[in-house]
């Protein structure tokens, strides 16, 4: 063996010892939150309220709250961002607006989550006196998703051939009908594994919600837009750092529930994505 | 006719969608602005910037946000010398040599870590990383730059893996082949060919994963030790921006100098932020080409 030979085999080595040095924290981060959480998750932990100072009972009103959350932002952020997203791709042509526009979505993906915070709370829950609220809350996260919404539905609209636009347009059907019936339809898998993802994210946020809409301890469940919900991100904060004595295993129970909650949403975008690949017809 | 009103409608709400993406961003620029003047108007600018003590509530306040900064830059220089080189190594790794059915696990793995909230991070800082350090290191406390330097690479990991692998992924096959075909075993091909050709790609990697960790909140409240001074080593608790918002913004009074300064921090933010994600798109733009 030559000495470029031992060379390469040194250095394949190393990169798999970092690689190693990589991954193994990953699982062990996710067999640590699993072990010592498992023996704490019940039904009566996802379906009761807590009790005795949140360091007993369950913690469903946080799991209520970050569903409506997502439900919430995924209204007002699917609309906004796919939309944006044609108009990216389908309509604009090179001007200074179109590169104006692209920049924005680059510094709304680099914007640091808790400055949307301060800015949701500013705009939404002080300026537009909408309180802290779920309302509050659901337009702080969908401005937070939108980026990367309109990143996933611009490359999803990008893979349509061109010529299934030059085909439509010849046919005589308009702009709009074109993109309606011969350009959407064939990316709404990128487009839905994008939202998804996006919305995984957001489940998962904390700095976002701190003063826009999340509630120390309100057991009771959301009526109305206008009111505050408990959220799990929020909720293992406060107890990791705000409620002394707290029994670890809940603290280590609502962390694997949260992170479930997360896999959960990715595996469906997986799934989507799966399946609609296999009715790809280019 | 019908068809028409129709189309009009979706149209105007695709530019309408357009042009709110835009709205946004300026609007966050100028809420931010409109509190942080508000500051400078009672609490000279160059106070605030080049102040040495942050001490928001004694009598009279002080707003200098130096210790705040370098709690930051700290936390970020030990993250990035941590997670650059080896986020650079397993992009290899992954996308050079390892053999096809182990690239689709290992890349799975990494998905998994992106998707790990920062909340679960910050937790396990607290319950284990942090009294690890503390006990093997002999640290007066666990809470401390270091664990958040720790945590802040390992979240930023993913960023730069992924983005590394596409920018080694996009260089031509062809400079592969000529290397190859001129004698040079993989790795020489690999060191002196591709990893240069992919620089631009990398670099954009990079800047990403500094703005992630730079801006990234909960790890950095839970784990860093929330002490607002000057720091001297990463061994010691410090504060870094994001914490400072995140932790005083439920203790001030709307309309206070407290509040005021607090979205002063987050206009600081925001526009290193902005610089940041700037240098990466132009990287990304070059390594396009």
């Amino acid at each position: 063996m030559n000495a470029a030979k031992v060379r390469q085999k040194l250095a394949f080595g190393v990169l798999g010892i970092v690689t190693l040095a990589v991954i193994v924290p990953i699982v062990l981060t996710i067999l640590y939150v699993i072990t010592n959480g498992i023996s704490a998750v019940s039904w009566e932990f996802v379906s009761q309220a807590p009790r005795n100072g949140m360091r007993a009972g369950g913690i469903l009103p946080a799991i209520i709250g970050t569903v409506v959350l997502v439900i919430g932002t995924l209204l007002f952020s699917l609309p906004l961002g796919v939309l944006s997203a044609i108009y990216l791709v389908e309509y604009a042509r090179d001007t200074w607006f179109t590169r104006l526009m692209k920049l924005s979505v680059v510094n709304l993906s680099g914007i640091p989550s808790i400055v949307y915070g301060l800015f949701g709370f500013t705009l939404f829950v002080v300026f537009l006196h909408l309180g802290t609220s779920i309302l509050a809350g659901c337009l702080t996260l969908a401005i937070m998703s939108l980026p990367v919404i309109i990143t996933a539905t611009k490359e999803a609209l990008e893979a349509v051939p061109a010529s299934y636009r030059e085909i439509s347009l010849s046919l005589g059907a308009t702009h709009w009908q074109t993109v309606r019936h011969c350009v959407l339809p064939y990316a709404i898998p990128g487009i839905l594994t994008g939202t998804v993802l996006s919305l995984s994210r957001a489940a998962g946020e904390t700095a976002p919600i701190l003063f826009t809409v999340a509630a120390f301890y309100l057991p009771r469940l959301p009526r109305s837009v206008f009111d505050q919900v408990m959220a799990l991100p929020y909720h293992l904060y406060v107890i990791s750092t705000q409620v002394p004595n707290m029994p670890l295993a809940i603290s280590f129970a609502t962390g694997l529930v949260l992170i479930a909650l997360v896999f959960l949403m990715n595996l469906v975008s997986i799934v989507l994505r799966a399946h609609f690949r296999k009715r790809q017809q280019w | 006719m019908h068809r028409r009103t129709s189309e009009i409608v979706i149209e105007s709400a695709i530019k309408l969608s357009g042009v709110l993406v835009i709205v946004f961003v300026f609007l966050i620029f100028l809420f931010l602005l409109k509190d942080a003047l508000a500051l400078f108007r009672v609490y000279p600018v160059g106070r605030f910037l080049f102040g040495r003590n942050w001490l928001p509530i004694s009598e009279p306040p002080q707003f200098g946000m130096v210790p705040l900064f370098l709690g930051s830059l700290y936390v970020t220089i030990g993250a990035i010398l941590i997670c650059v080189p080896v986020g650079v190594a397993t992009a290899l790794f992954i996308g050079e040599v390892a053999p096809r059915s182990l690239k689709q696990v290992l890349k799975s793995l990494v998905e998994i870590l992106a998707s790990i909230p920062s909340v679960v991070l910050g937790f396990i800082g607290i319950v284990w990383l942090g009294p690890f350090l503390r006990s093997t290191l002999h640290l007066t406390t666990g809470m401390c730059g270091l664990t958040g330097s720790l945590l802040l690479a390992f979240m930023a990991l993913p960023t730069i893996i992924s983005i590394s692998e596409d920018a080694l992924n996009s260089v031509p096959r062809t400079y592969r082949e000529a290397a190859f075909g001129l004698g040079a075993t993989q790795w020489q091909t690999l060191w002196r060919i591709i990893l240069p050709s992919a620089s631009s790609g990398i670099m954009a990697a990079v800047m990403l994963g500094i703005g992630r960790v730079i801006g990234e909140t909960m790890v950095a409240m839970m784990v860093t030790g929330n002490a607002p001074v000057i720091p001297q080593s990463l061994l010691q608790p410090l504060r870094t921006l994001t914490a400072t918002m995140a932790g005083e913004m439920g203790e001030t009074v709307g309309g206070s100098e407290h509040y005021f300064a607090l979205f002063a921090v987050g206009l600081v933010l925001f526009v290193i932020t902005f610089v940041i994600n700037l240098v990466a798109d132009i990287f990304l733009r070059r390594a396009r080409r």
